[in-house]
């Protein structure tokens, strides 16, 4: 009787789910695996006061020591800074400076630097401007890292305008950063004795081997009827223009340091270090700073006080708010399951 | 009678049947009505040359063929249809905008960097679209290459496919075989050409309907070798979408037919019970009624998705805001550079040889440029792959639906199925639920439970409503003890019959005081009504197929009781019985002469048969309302005690039949059978009524026999389901077409109603209304009936203010009658505030329409989501109305379940699909999209910022590959497990503690709070990101080389913080971490060093300033991994101390359920006990308000405890 059946295939069904093999292969019974059944074993982190707190602490044990650690860094770190570019003005031509530096005046400046601490070699001279957007889009974008690489691209320069071409001449290298190459240089001595500034290896080793030409030479270059900053010469090959290079590598922020050289002798306390620099370069017109760095670097880079402070401040904060965590779970034990913080529970709804 | 006597035709014909003849209302002659004059005109211009399809004149008609298609693309449309169906998201339209500038000077970035993601997303999206047209391609192959035999000329029959069926084409359907497109029915196996038609596929009934052929046409046509000279012409209307009218003319050999819906055979319903018949092709293909009225379903979208356009357009606004401000910045700074004096400011920017996009000299030109070149770099401020994201994750999560073995129905084969995976989501946010009744709440399975036999009750079963009604007039647990006993005992079931009663069975009924008048009871049984035998030819076995399962429990019921019917015939009905006097089992066969049919407004049916002594007896049952004044004076002789347990039967919640008969004279047969052949042979109009009349005068004077009962079963679980519904606070409303009474009785089964309830009823049953419908004209009635609902409902209201803040708890019921005019617009507002307050809503007698308007009114009204539930075909205006349609795929068809959203298979699953499903797939979405927006908004925070200090000149601080894909790769996966696979609270404590499932309902894990405080988490983590990797590299020394940190170090170590900040904020905020999601965040991480390095190793002149920058600058450098390490940290813990607090101390419901997971109380029920009692709201619906309530009558200390415990 089929009316029998319900019953009877219920039954056989139940034994099935033991031995699925059985009769009923066409079945659509979903198959059983923990993931279909979303049953997958869990770990189920919730935030008890044991987690909250050991958090907190872990965080300011790692944190405190790794801040100390960095400040010592950054204190090891000898760092001379100087700002030149009101002081090379004559006192006489700072009413109008852009005038003074677009002129055809000397521009030779004399500094005097006096060493505070020991100093190990290598020490990284860098120039830094401030005010200046080397970031600023129409900047970064005027380039052509094709042209840069080979000589049969040196066509490309579609993104360099308006520095791209000159009386029809590809410029090489073309477009703004290049044009606007820093041409300030400094030369130091140390008691009249010159103080040698390497210029080699300046530049990070994959812009040389890969981004600039080995037989690339600059073409054309600041043959504009303005020139913006630094001319190159045309017999040296970009990759070995290291200057250029740093250049190109565009600053993230419009405060930057550049690294210009290397000393390659200790400067000891109290030295005083002669600079006769060539002030060239136009930062007047926008108002930008420019400084002169020698700095030894630590192993966490140059003198930079902030993370080493950070990691002391959070590592502080943490252990505060574990603190603050213990002495509220002390105080307030949590009624458990209180429902009354539940809006819908207030009003008793529903009728 | 017509054809009262076989036609000594063809042998192979005896065996038919005249069946047409019992049925009075159905077969009605076609007739020309005004309606075919139209043939001809406009509307009406096919023309069908039956039998010769090629011929050249069908050739001109040019009708279109068999072929369907249902898929929403073809190969050639694919691409345009679908791309633009997908860039009418407005946000995919952004992109592409995106996309398209990208490739003009104004794009910050490289074109195909920007078009690459939009690729993807939208390629991704249309290989989903792709594989679920193609699976409908599937089917549709499947449909088309059906086969069918076709007439090839010369009476030979041939196989052939669907799809090249032409019009005109004479096809042969076997017993059991689809129609293939809408037929001329031209004869069939039965010599009067009737045949049986199943169309389930239609409209979701499973009684049989019959058609009949036009006597012209099946006089002629008998067998294969007749079409071969056959030539008809069919005139007819044009294809159109009404399935219940046909209008239409044959013209066979000089002479017209007029044509009604009754000659045609739609496709895609079934022949039944006939062993073939021919028809002609008259529509084909799309030109088939059911073709024309399949409309593709409502496409309906979640709420959180219509609040999630809503934040995308905050975004957008958000986008053009920045935009705006930088660009006024941007035009200000660029005015700043023109030429002054001669000179210039930021000379080195060439100011005075720029393009338009720099030119200070049209700096507000420039400025506007800059707006659009902004609006493309704060695009990632858009998660470009939400959409998609999402789409993925629904599908899967429609997978688990699907997948879930505790949705799964042994019994049908049937698991769970997610129709649309666009409601997922959905689930976890019902408000209301409108409820069909029956076939839903109940099994739609009729099982003969009692009968009252000459005033004697007899059937022992007990039917669950008797069994809540024994606890809810509280009675002693032995009383329910003793059901349980009964009930186990009838273990060993018949379908359709659950009687337990020894004095009757196993042919004891002879040994009773009246065994004659049960002796007629049992043949009224056994030969009034139209069900048709089945016999199983291996072990004689009989099964009914009957229009109704009531009518099926009846005839199950006589075969048990030992007057088995099994065999019709051509003019009799046989059965076998147990002889009183020889004690021995003999047939008899009753001469059917007349089959008065059932309809709605006789409510009886009645046969008339000859028995084999010759007398003519009138059997007849029938609603008792119409019975009881139908019986003559001497047939009431049981009458008091038969209404009393008539009483009783209905008040447990069966369906009661009045059973009677009386013998008539023949004269007086002879008269009726004159008029009522006359009267069904008639064509004017009122044809019906006056076969009413005839029917009426033949149906008086009866004796009464007794009265059957039948339940209509409750589905396993429905009151355990109700009553974890109504704890999670959900609202449960039952729409159904039954009347009142039994609809309070299922609604005191299912704990939808309990005594102390206020019953507020509604209807239109008073005595002035009553009588004013007897004397009063239509305007008079309405009027009146207006006037009373809305007084009622006044009066339903006022009851409802005075309770006031007390928890008296209120049931609204309301008559289909009354409902007409509750739904009237100005009145609708009363009804739904009165509905709203009360506890249960039953609307009982309502028509599938009002159904559907209810649901719409609950749905506008409050404005909460709304889910309905049904089976039937009655049910899908309510489906398709609401917010969600649930489908029960039960016996009644399939026409509910292709309507619906979900299907399941039993109204218990909708437990776990709404508190589980529903909860978890509402919790994951919400939190994904939160999460979504702040990835996107930490990361367009830090791009906007560092434009800011690029003097916004549109410079993005990241490499063009790491801008586009960030949202693809880096972030992208573990926001997709968690929409997968994330679960607050397990299934397990789901059901522990449904009030969870308010969370949804109130919607507060996608409030605006929420979304807000997760934007604010992005933006302050961005703030973080941004300055403290700009101070910490600040002086820009980067390593121990003195090498100073360019653009491509701050950013790469900017964006290395974004994707460890959000990966790790995607880790606190999970609360259930399996493999997948290790994988996938720690992959995640993992990929973005991985793939820095390998993008970094590529020619420079693809990888740009990531040329080796990691491997060469980043890595050696300590300060960059001190500074992520520092940034990381501290970016989380402004979430983290917040989290801590609120985890602790301002826990949200699934939080306290997590505490209590955790803290292992789960297992001490005491004290989960406590904790829900403390979190149960004060339900009124369901067996748990039950027993509470029980307890608030027993003491009254108890009420004090309950107060205190909820708070007030």
């Amino acid at each position: 009787m089929s009316s029998n059946t319900p019953s009877s295939s219920a039954a056989a069904a139940a034994a099935g789910s033991v031995d699925p093999s059985a009769a009923r292969r066409n079945s659509k019974r979903p198959k059983y695996s923990k993931f279909t059944q979303q049953e997958l074993p869990a770990c189920k982190p919730i935030l008890t006061p044991g987690w909250v707190i050991s958090t907190f602490l872990i965080i300011s044990v790692i944190f405190i020591p790794l801040g100390v650690i960095s400040l010592f860094a950054s204190q090891d770190v000898v760092e001379i800074v100087d700002r030149y570019d009101t002081a090379c003005i004559p006192p006489s031509d700072r009413a109008n400076k852009v005038a003074y530096i677009q002129g055809a005046a000397n521009k030779s400046c004399n500094r005097t630097l006096t060493v505070p601490k020991e100093m190990k070699q290598p020490i990284y001279v860098y120039y830094q401007l401030e005010n200046f957007y080397q970031n600023h889009r129409r900047y970064v974008k005027s380039r052509s890292d094709s042209q840069l690489r080979s000589v049969k691209d040196e066509n490309q320069i579609d993104a360099c305008k308006p520095e791209d071409d000159f009386g029809g001449q590809p410029i090489v290298p073309c477009g703004l950063i290049a044009w606007s190459l820093f041409n300030d240089t400094y030369t130091l001595s140390r008691k009249n004795q010159p103080l040698a500034v390497n210029k080699k290896g300046i530049a990070w080793k994959s812009d040389k081997e890969h981004k600039f030409g080995k037989n690339v030479f600059p073409k054309n270059f600041q043959k504009g009827n303005i020139t913006g900053g630094a001319t190159l010469n045309p017999k040296i090959p970009l990759s070995e223009q290291e200057d250029l290079i740093v250049w190109m590598r565009t600053a993230a922020l419009p405060t930057f340091r550049k690294l210009y050289g290397k000393i390659e002798t200790d400067l000891h306390k109290g030295d005083t270090i002669e600079v006769n620099l060539q002030n060239n370069y136009n930062t007047y017109s926008f108002s930008g700073k420019k400084k002169l760095v020698l700095s030894t670097t630590s192993w966490l880079g140059g003198k930079n006080d902030f993370l080493g402070i950070a990691y002391l401040t959070v590592g502080g904060i943490c252990f505060v708010l574990a603190l603050a965590f213990t002495v509220m779970y002390l105080v307030k034990p949590r009624r458990l399951g209180d429902p009354t913080y539940l809006s819908w529970n207030r009003i008793p709804g529903g009728r | 009678m017509a054809g009262g006597t076989p036609s000594p035709g063809p042998g192979r014909r005896r065996r038919r049947l005249h069946l047409s003849k019992i049925y009075s209302y159905t077969c009605g002659k076609s007739s020309f009505k005004e309606d075919h004059s139209n043939i001809g005109g406009p509307g009406f211009s096919r023309v069908v040359y039956c039998n010769e399809p090629g011929s050249p004149a069908a050739e001109r008609r040019n009708y279109a063929g068999n072929y369907v298609r249902s898929t929403k693309y073809t190969v050639a449309s694919f691409f345009p249809k679908s791309l633009f169906e997908q860039f009418r998201r407005v946000a995919n339209f952004y992109f592409l905008v995106t996309g398209v500038l990208s490739l003009t000077d104004l794009s910050p970035y490289g074109a195909v960097s920007a078009l690459l993601p939009l690729a993807l997303v939208i390629s991704a999206t249309m290989v989903k679209e792709g594989i679920e047209d193609w699976r409908r391609k599937q089917q549709d192959i499947e449909v088309n290459n059906r086969k069918v035999k076709v007439h090839d000329g010369n009476g030979i029959f041939r196989q052939e496919e669907w799809s090249n069926l032409r019009v005109g084409d004479i096809v042969r359907v076997e017993k059991d075989e689809f129609f293939p497109a809408d037929l001329l029915l031209l004869s069939s196996s039965y010599e009067d050409s009737i045949c049986y038609v199943e169309t389930m596929n239609l409209d979701g009934e499973t009684n049989l309907k019959v058609k009949q052929g036009l006597e012209a046409t099946s006089s002629l046509l008998n067998q294969d070798s007749d079409f071969k000279d056959f030539k008809a012409l069919v005139r007819c209307e044009d294809p159109n979408v009404n399935l219940y009218v046909f209008v239409g003319t044959l013209a066979l050999e000089e002479e017209r037919f007029p044509l009604s819906i009754q000659q045609i055979l739609l496709r895609d319903s079934k022949l039944r019970n006939t062993e073939y018949v021919y028809g002609a092709v008259v529509f084909t293909g799309h030109d088939t009624k059911v073709i024309q009225n399949s409309t593709d379903p409502p496409s309906k979208r979640s709420r959180i998705e219509r609040k999630m356009d809503k934040i995308i357009y905050l975004m957008f606004g958000l986008v053009f805001l920045m935009s705006f401000v930088g660009s006024i910045i941007f035009g200000v700074e660029t005015r700043e550079d023109k030429v002054k004096n001669g000179r210039t400011e930021r000379w080195y920017l060439k100011p005075d040889d720029a393009d338009i996009f720099f030119d200070p000299e049209r700096a507000p030109m420039a400025a506007i440029y800059h707006f659009f070149t902004a609006v493309m770099l704060y695009s990632y401020f858009i998660p470009i792959s939400l959409y998609v994201s999402i789409e993925i994750v629904k599908v899967l999560q429609s997978i688990f639906i699907n997948r879930d073995i505790h949705m799964y129905y042994e019994e049908t084969d049937k698991p769970a199925q997610a129709r649309t995976s666009n409601l997922n989501e959905e689930l976890g946010m019902v408000d209301t639920i409108l409820s069909d009744k029956t076939g839903t709440l109940t099994c739609n399975s009729m099982e003969f439970i009692k009968c009252s036999i000459a005033g004697t009750a007899y059937g022992r079963g007990i039917t669950e409503v008797e069994r809540a009604m024994a606890v809810r007039s509280g009675g002693s647990p032995l009383v329910n003890e003793d059901l349980d006993v009964v009930v186990d005992s009838s273990a060993p079931k018949i379908k359709g019959f659950n009687f337990v009663d020894e004095r009757v069975m196993n042919g004891n009924w002879v040994r009773q005081p009246q065994a004659s008048v049960l002796q007629k009871f049992f043949r009224l049984l056994a030969v009034c009504h139209t069900a048709i035998p089945e016999t199983d030819e291996e072990t004689g076995n009989v099964s009914y197929e009957a229009e109704s399962p009531d009518e099926a429990a009846f005839v199950v019921a006589a075969r048990e009781f030992g007057f088995e019917f099994f065999n019709r015939t051509q003019n009799g009905i046989s059965f076998r019985e147990l002889d009183l006097a020889s004690g021995e089992k003999i047939e008899r066969v009753y001469r059917l002469l007349n089959v008065l049919e059932f309809n709605s407004t006789r409510k009886r049916m009645s046969v008339i048969v000859r028995d084999d002594d010759g007398k003519l007896l009138l059997l007849s049952k029938g609603a008792d309302n119409v019975m009881f004044e139908r019986l003559a004076k001497h047939g009431r002789q049981f009458e008091a005690k038969t209404q009393e347990h008539v009483n009783q039967y209905a008040d447990a919640g069966l369906r009661t039949l009045i059973l009677a008969y009386r013998e008539v004279d023949e004269n007086e047969y002879i008269e009726f059978n004159k008029n009522f052949n006359e009267a069904k042979a008639s064509v004017s109009e009122d044809r019906e009524t006056l076969i009413d009349e005839i029917t009426d005068r033949m149906e008086r004077d009866l004796i009464l026999l007794g009265a059957t009962a039948v339940e209509d079963k409750l589905q396993n679980g429905v009151p355990e389901c109700i009553d974890k519904l109504a704890q999670a606070g959900i609202k449960i409303w039952v729409l159904t077409g039954d009347k009142m009474e039994t609809a309070i009785n299922i609604g005191f089964a299912s704990s939808l109603l309990r005594q102390e309830m206020k019953q507020i009823i509604i209807n239109l049953e008073t005595p002035q209304i009553k009588s004013l419908e007897k004397s009063g004209g239509k305007d008079e009635i309405e009027l009146a009936s207006r006037e009373s609902v809305v007084m009622q409902l006044q009066a339903g209201k006022a009851l409802l203010a005075e309770s006031g803040a007390s928890s008296e708890a209120f049931a609204l019921i309301i008559d289909g009658k009354s409902l007409t005019y509750a739904l009237e617009d100005e009145i609708k507002k009363t009804f739904l505030d009165l509905a709203t307050g009360c506890a249960s809503v039953i609307c009982c007698r309502s028509s599938p329409k009002q159904k559907a308007l209810v649901t719409r009114l609950v749905k506008s009204g409050t404005g909460k989501t709304t889910l309905a539930i049904g089976d039937g075909a009655n049910d899908v205006g309510m489906l398709q109305e609401a917010d969600i349609g649930v489908g029960i795929s039960g016996v009644e068809g399939m026409q509910a379940v292709m309507s619906s959203d979900i299907a399941i298979a039993q109204f218990r699953y909708l437990e776990r699909l709404l508190l589980v499903h529903g909860h978890w797939c509402y919790s994951r979405i919400a939190s994904m999209i939160c999460y979504f927006f702040y990835k996107n908004i930490t990361f367009g925070v830090t791009v906007f910022l560092y434009e800011a200090y690029t003097s916004f000149s549109g410079q993005p601080a990241y490499n063009d590959w790491f801008l586009s894909l960030f949202n693809v790769f880096f972030s992208s996966l573990p926001v997709i497990a968690l929409g997968v696979f994330d679960q607050d609270v397990s299934a397990r404590f789901c059901y522990k503690f449904p009030l969870l499932y308010q969370e949804g309902v109130q919607n507060i894990l996608f409030s605006w709070k929420r979304i807000i405080g997760w934007m604010l988490n992005g933006f302050v983590s961005a703030l973080a990101i941004f300055f403290l990797c700009k101070e910490s590299l600040k002086h820009q020394l980067f390593d121990s080389n003195g090498k100073t940190a360019g653009r491509e170090i701050l950013g790469g170590t900017m964006y290395t913080c974004v994707v460890w900040v959000v990966n790790l904020q995607m880790a606190l905020a999970i609360s259930y971490f399996t493999w997948v999601q290790h994988i996938v965040i720690w992959g995640s991480i993992a990929f973005w060093y991985i793939f820095l390095m390998i993008y970094g190793a590529m020619t420079p002149s693809f990888s740009s300033d990531a040329y080796k920058v990691f491997l060469e600058a980043l890595a050696p450098a300590p300060s960059y991994w001190l500074t992520t390490l520092f940034v990381m940290i501290f970016a989380l813990i402004p979430y983290f101390v917040y989290k801590s607090v609120q985890m602790r101390f301002f826990p949200k419901y699934h939080q306290m359920i997590q505490w209590i997971r955790y803290e292992g109380h789960s297992n001490d029920p005491e004290f989960v006990e406590m904790v829900r009692q403390r979190s149960i709201r004060p339900t009124t619906v369901g067996y748990t308000a039950r027993r509470a309530a029980s307890v608030r009558r027993s003491a009254r200390f108890h009420d004090q405890i309950y107060k205190d415990l909820v708070g007030i």
